[in-house]
């Protein structure tokens, strides 16, 4: 397996809803993609199908394993066994095996995806919410407001996204004595911080084209004040795409923390999660591969499952707009 | 209908008794768009007056500037827009207000119909909540009680199962359904002015009759004054009390129905009744066509603006512009040099045909036609 620290870093910058591009219309938003998602002729059609059923089952057990975490019959997460470092899995009712402090690698995936996921989506929601009301405004109002927040977005997107973001936790939680929610809040910032320029763009390219729309001057025409169009007629219309997008912004910032937590930034351990397991379990790469091909294997899954529900839900909304 | 307003246009003064019907006074409005490529005269120089509960038509070719006109007058234009002159409604002074003081105004007294039923809608609302916010923007009225004022709405403009259609989005209704919603919504707070901008013009044949007759319908309970606005005389013929024809962004002739029908002055005028289809021609008639093409509203041309299509025109046509001229009947204007129906217009008409000028040609033989069928 190649060395993870490149890898991540490549993975990241080859994502398409990172990269910098624009949206121009939620049109748009299929072809710019370019060409059919493999295995994704339901995803086209906008249905679920089987492999969106499979998608949407593993997102939900990972969900329940990750709340349901304290009260399921796994060994503790920090409990380390000599006998258990670095076994293979199926070792004394080990399902996954040991780690290299031999701590059960089951137990410590099913912790980490606590940590990995409340991130994420912690994270995604401030890009939700801070880039999707500066979309909105800059594409509902257009002229000037739209130049400075667009140039504001710019800039943010020119920046190497991994690059901030561990320059955001290096500067205000790292060195000794970080707490690890200290550490937690900030990285979820950063990563907030992160996302919110890409569903900016998209909300704003989105709000654009609905905003030209008749039945928003017949608002105007009635009296409506721009707040009440804005949130009651052009919300409703940008969120498919917003939604979409924020899909596979979860999955972005799930490699993300991966990526971080290689460069020593991650969710603060002793705390699971799986970048910073990938991260430790580096070491014994050669001898114990299991240690690292399990977690990423769990990233994989969860990673594919929400661009294939974000190519489903994408274009189950599209067909609304066809039938119109 | 509706009495409680939270915030509302100041009551109107005097201006509203049965003494003065006098609703809407537009006088020299003009409306400009600045565009890379220059000025765009889409409005230049329009002046009429509109009277409580009567029916305006206006009526021109694509591009001649109707929609323009009602968007200016309602102030619903862009910010590429440059406007002037004087808009009175009910002797308020609407240019002069800000967009804010506006908004009172819009619902209110103020209403917009749509062309397009499709796009004027909210695909994702449902259509109770679309009749609803204007309701709440306007008024104080609770839950229930806009409920039921959105029930009659829907009652009144003739749809059927109204309070299923309340839970119903836009996709799940047809065309003149949606229209009707349209309609219900922009007359929800009682407007003393409506403007309809082509509203059967994206609908079946079958179905345009039908919204014309709920808006004539409409117009006469409520005492309402309309802006009918249509390319098809036709559709404006038996539903208005005057007509005004706008040509590139002028109004070029205006009169009572009846009497524009029956004393057409400008040539233009004539040239799009020719063009109507009629039910006593016989079938397969050939239509007269109005050849060319409206000129470029950034550079209008120096003298009459039709000159170029018209089978009258003269060397005056081209270097002098027309001023609205009055006609024998009272309230009839046209802007024309040699006007159709006198002896000046045929003059000019033979003098062209003579030069062997081809849109006269045309014009005499699509008129032979007419004259052969009746």
């Amino acid at each position: 397996m190649p060395d993870r620290d490149s890898r991540d870093l490549v993975d990241l910058a080859d994502i398409p809803s990172l990269a910098p591009t624009s949206t121009a219309a939620p049109v748009d938003l299929v072809s710019a993609e370019g060409g059919t998602p493999l295995l994704g002729r339901k995803a086209r059609q906008g249905k679920l199908g089987v492999i969106g059923w499979l998608s949407l089952g593993w997102l939900v057990l990972i969900s329940l394993a990750a709340i349901l975490a304290p009260i399921l019959p796994i060994p503790d997460p920090d409990e380390q066994t000599a006998s258990l470092a670095r076994q293979p899995p199926m070792t004394d009712g080990h399902i996954l095996g040991g780690d290299g402090l031999g701590r059960d690698l089951f137990s410590r995936i099913i912790w980490g995806a606590r940590a990995s996921l409340t991130l994420a989506v912690c994270a995604i929601l401030i890009g939700i919410v801070v880039g999707g009301l500066l979309g909105l405004v800059a594409g509902y109002f257009r002229g000037r407001t739209d130049g400075v927040l667009t140039a504001v977005f710019d800039v943010l997107l020119s920046f190497p996204q991994l690059i901030l973001a561990l320059t955001l936790v290096t500067v205000f939680a790292s060195g000794e004595g970080v707490s690890g929610s200290r550490r937690m809040i900030f990285l979820i910032l950063a990563l907030g911080v992160v996302s919110v320029p890409v569903l900016a763009r998209i909300t704003r390219g989105s709000t654009l084209s609905w905003a030209q729309r008749e039945f928003v001057q017949a608002a105007r025409s009635i009296g409506a004040r721009n707040r009440l169009i804005m949130f009651s007629e052009v919300l409703p219309n940008v969120l498919p795409a917003m939604f979409s997008v924020a899909l596979l912004g979860v999955a972005v910032v799930i490699v993300a923390e991966g990526g971080l937590s290689v460069l020593g930034v991650g969710v603060q351990l002793p705390t699971p999660s799986w970048g910073n397991i990938i991260a430790e379990g580096r070491s014994d790469l050669t001898d114990s591969p299991h240690i690292v091909l399990w977690p990423t294997f769990v990233i994989f899954l969860t990673v594919f499952a929400l661009n294939y529900l974000g190519d489903v839900v994408r274009a189950h909304f599209d067909v609304r707009e066809s039938a119109l | 209908m509706i009495r409680s307003r939270r915030r509302v246009a100041p009551p109107p003064s005097g201006d509203f008794t049965s003494t003065n019907r006098r609703l809407l006074e537009v006088d020299d409005l003009k409306t400009h768009f600045r565009t890379p490529r220059g000025l765009v005269r889409a409005v230049d120089g329009v002046s009429f007056t509109l009277d409580r509960g009567r029916t305006l038509g206006l009526v021109g070719e694509s591009g001649c500037g109707k929609s323009v006109l009602s968007r200016s007058i309602m102030g619903l234009l862009p910010s590429t827009a440059d406007r002037s002159g004087e808009i009175r409604f009910g002797g308020i002074r609407l240019d002069e207000l800000g967009p804010k003081a506006l908004r009172d105004y819009w619902g209110t007294q103020l209403s917009m119909v749509f062309q397009d039923p499709m796009t004027s809608l909210n695909p994702v609302m449902k259509i109770g909540r679309q009749i609803a916010e204007s309701l709440e923007v306007h008024t104080d009225m609770d839950k229930d009680q806009i409920r039921e004022t959105a029930l009659s709405l829907l009652r009144s403009v003739h749809i059927p199962e109204a309070e299923r259609r309340l839970n119903q989005y836009p996709h799940e209704l047809s065309g003149g359904m949606r229209q009707r919603v349209v309609i219900a919504i922009a007359l929800a707070c009682g407007p003393a002015l409506l403007f309809a901008d082509e509203p059967t013009t994206a609908l079946d044949v079958t179905v345009q009759a039908q919204i014309l007759d709920l808006l004539g319908e409409q117009q006469r309970e409520r005492d309402m004054a309309v802006v009918l606005v249509s390319h098809d005389l036709g559709v404006v013929a038996g539903r208005t009390h005057d007509i005004a024809v706008m040509y590139a962004g002028q109004i070029v002739e205006m009169a009572p129905t009846r009497t524009l029908f029956a004393e057409v002055r400008m040539p233009y005028t004539e040239a799009l009744l020719q063009s109507a289809p009629r039910v006593e021609n016989p079938s397969h008639t050939r239509l007269a066509v109005i050849g060319g093409r409206p000129p470029d509203l950034i550079d209008p041309p120096k003298g009459c603006r039709f000159a170029a299509r018209c089978p009258y025109v003269q060397p005056r046509c081209r270097e002098e512009q027309p001023p609205l001229i009055e006609a024998d009947t009272p309230g009839h204007v046209f802007r024309c040099w040699y006007p159709v129906g006198t002896d000046k217009g045929r003059e000019a008409l033979e003098k062209n045909l003579a030069a062997e000028l081809p849109q006269a040609e045309a014009a005499v033989t699509g008129a032979a036609v007419a004259v052969e069928a009746s």
